[in-house]
């Protein structure tokens, strides 16, 4: 299994729509191989079409805001006397997260296809917000599936979906997070994909959601790459980039423009509570490939085939698959995967917060505690970079519980 | 033309009538119940699909998920599924049994195995939610190896040309998704319109049976009598539900629910 260089990653599929002719694909049923194909079509057509892609970037620039902030953070790297630690802050987007991306981009997308309707999953209450905004924003009436337990946990954005006048959807089967958001959503869509455009919240799902997803988020490399150079006069040969992974968008649109570069790629899972066998980490726990939500993928299942359960403290990285294209990075070895554990992140969260200007959500918290363990045993001259892809705000409630006391 | 759903579906011809065709899901709500339920509607049913239950059904309404979630919950394994299929088969070797499911319990298990436990316990055909054409090529080739029917799904949003190819692929048997909508919902498209469907593919070849699924209940499914069978699932999972909170007999309110529909449709 190889990755091609000078192609970009999500194209590296075969005709099955296969990563490694193993991943992805398109497990669905027969009811939406007609929507898929239309929007696969629709797709293909659109990112070629200069004018389509001019608007892409006017509403990036105007709308989602860029390019968001890339920083030193002078202060974090002082404290742990080892790598230069740079954060790019991407949680300065409108909105507050990297979901703006994706979601602006399919909304854009459900005009051009004459839809009026558009339906997506949340987790964290990101994807969810970001899409209710731009639903408003291009006239599109817009219908949110997510989980009851992260309806209560994540309750700053369920308000935003609110205001922004979305109809969230709770889902009360199964774990009552994200994976049964995104079945809920699915199902939706099959009743209803004749007038309804779907959004799949992060890189998985059937295969176009996948590079519909990538395709958008790879605005946030773009920029870096950009910025990196201003910044260092070339990209630095000992370079890492470190993500967080729920289901992976953020960490692919991080890595994309780098992909043929001597920058290392650390994806950091969520490892769940420290005492727990419950975790939403499968590449680095090596869970079996499995079908998930359309697409295989490493997954967290049984011998059987059931999807198991998974726990974190962050609720846009309690899933228990992952996007294809990281397990194609993993085989491919042409990126690492860890994870990091509840308290891990929650500390790392405190450090950051408390000697820096930025207060990272419990996502990218994760990727920060990998960055504060790695920092200590690299030269000054190696460069971290994390990809801050979320505000705490939106888990002041979990935050204060946990810590006794929440600031911003 | 030997097959047991074949030799069903011609017998049915016969009697110039729809094939009845009935759904629950294999434990539910225990493995001996599941297995007492089969037996007991197959009076009744000409083929009997079974659910093979699977924690994350993309394509399966309310009623059907609970179904599946009450026999994961009753600690259903794949080996009790191919076993309840084996006993029945042994007091009713020439009824067809299909079972249903999804590809990750099929893909776990490694399609060859999976398939050896259809044979050997006696299953007559598969229907896969989430393998669809072209991506089920090879295993239906390896299904027709081993005299298993695997059946197609087609459905309202399938092209013309799709269809063709699908039809011209598939074997004896192909179903047809009455509507958009997942398994359970109501019936949202005029049977008229469901049949005019319906003679569009029995006209690409009339030599495949037809049945139409999705939808269908003792309210609707005379309308639909004309097709080659009918499919009833929800609404025994759901009378299944509403006799087990009663407290009733599962298996003998689910008899007289499923001769109610035979006799709609006779
Ligand atoms: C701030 C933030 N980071 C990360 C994630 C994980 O998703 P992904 O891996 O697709 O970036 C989420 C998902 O909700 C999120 O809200």
């Amino acid at each position: 299994m190889k990755i091609k260089k000078g192609k970009l990653l999500i194209d590296q599929h075969d005709k099955n729509f296969m990563y490694g002719g193993k991943f992805g694909g398109n497990f669905v049923p027969e009811t939406l191989k007609k929507p898929i194909d239309d929007l696969t079509k629709l797709f293909t057509k659109l990112r070629k079409d200069k004018k389509f892609l001019k608007e892409r970037d006017e509403c990036f620039k105007s709308y989602v805001g860029s390019p968001t902030p890339f920083i030193k953070l002078e202060n974090l790297t002082d404290y742990l006397k080892g790598a230069q630690i740079y954060a790019k802050v991407v949680s300065e987007a409108n909105g507050g997260a990297h979901k703006i991306y994706n979601a602006t981009v399919h909304c854009l997308i459900a005009k051009k296809a004459g839809k009026k309707f558009i339906v997506g999953d949340t987790g964290a209450g990101y994807a969810g917000k970001m899409l209710s905004m731009a639903a408003k924003k291009f006239g599109l009436k817009c219908k949110i599936f997510m989980g009851a337990k992260d309806i209560k946990r994540q309750r700053p954005n369920v308000e935003a979906m609110k205001k922004n006048g979305a109809t969230i959807v709770p889902v009360t089967t199964g774990s009552q997070t994200l994976v049964d958001a995104v079945s809920e959503c699915m199902r939706y869509w099959v009743s209803n994909c004749d007038t309804t455009h779907m959004c799949v919240g992060s890189t998985v799902g059937p295969n176009i959601f996948i590079k519909i997803c990538a395709w958008s988020t790879a605005q946030i490399s773009r920029e870096l790459f950009i910025q990196v150079k201003e910044e260092f006069g070339k990209i630095p040969r000992k370079i890492k980039l470190l993500n967080c992974v729920g289901g992976g968008s953020s960490a692919i649109g991080f890595w994309n423009e780098f992909m043929d570069t001597d920058a290392e790629f650390v994806g950091i899972e969520a490892g769940g509570p420290k005492n727990s066998n419950l975790h939403a980490a499968p590449l680095t726990n090596g869970s079996k490939i499995g079908i998930l939500h359309g697409a295989a993928q490493y997954v967290i299942q049984d011998k059987e085939g059931q999807i198991g359960s998974t726990e974190s403290i962050s609720a846009g990285l309690d899933y228990p698959g992952i996007s294809p294209l990281h397990c194609f990075l993993k085989d491919t070895k042409r990126a690492r995967y860890t994870s990091a554990n509840d308290e891990e992140a929650l500390k790392a969260y405190q450090l950051v917060s408390k000697l820096e200007n930025i207060s990272p959500s419990l996502e990218p918290s994760h990727a920060f505690h990998e960055a504060i363990r790695l920092a200590p045993r690299l030269k000054s001259s190696e460069v971290i970079i994390v990809n801050s892809c979320g505000d705490s705000i939106k888990d002041k409630d979990i935050i204060k519980q946990k810590l006794g006391s929440y600031k911003r | 033309m030997n097959s047991k759903i074949a030799k069903t579906f011609a017998n049915c011809k016969r009697e110039k009538r729809a094939a009845l065709i009935t759904y629950t899901v294999a434990g539910d709500n225990t493995k001996s119940n599941s297995l007492k339920i089969l037996n007991t509607i197959s009076k009744s049913a000409d083929i009997l699909e079974l659910g093979f239950p699977h924690n994350t059904p993309i394509a399966d309404g309310g009623q059907i998920q609970e179904s599946s979630h009450r026999a994961l919950k009753n600690g259903i394994k794949l080996k009790d599924v191919f076993k309840i299929v084996k006993e029945f088969k042994n007091s009713n070797p020439d009824k067809p049994l299909i079972l249903m499911g999804y590809f990750n319990l099929i893909y776990q298990s490694g399609e060859n195995n999976f398939l050896k436990n259809c044979k050997d316990s006696g299953v007559d055909g598969l229907i896969i939610v989430d393998l669809p054409y072209p991506e089920n090529k090879k295993f239906s080739i390896k299904c027709k190896k081993k005299s298993i029917d695997f059946i197609q799904l087609v459905s309202p949003t399938t092209s013309d040309e799709r269809m063709k190819k699908i039809l011209k692929d598939s074997h004896g048997m192909v179903y047809y998704i009455s509507m958009l909508s997942t398994t359970g919902g109501k019936l949202k498209v005029a049977p008229k319109k469901i049949l005019q469907n319906y003679n569009k593919i029995k006209n690409i070849n009339r030599s495949k049976n037809i049945v139409i699924g999705f939808g269908i209940t003792d309210k609707t499914i005379a309308a639909l009598k004309k097709a080659d069978g009918l499919v009833v699932g929800s609404q025994l999972c759901k009378t299944i539900t509403n006799s087990l909170k009663k407290r009733l007999n599962t298996a003998k309110v689910l008899n007289k629910m499923v001769y109610k529909l035979k006799k709609k449709i006779i």
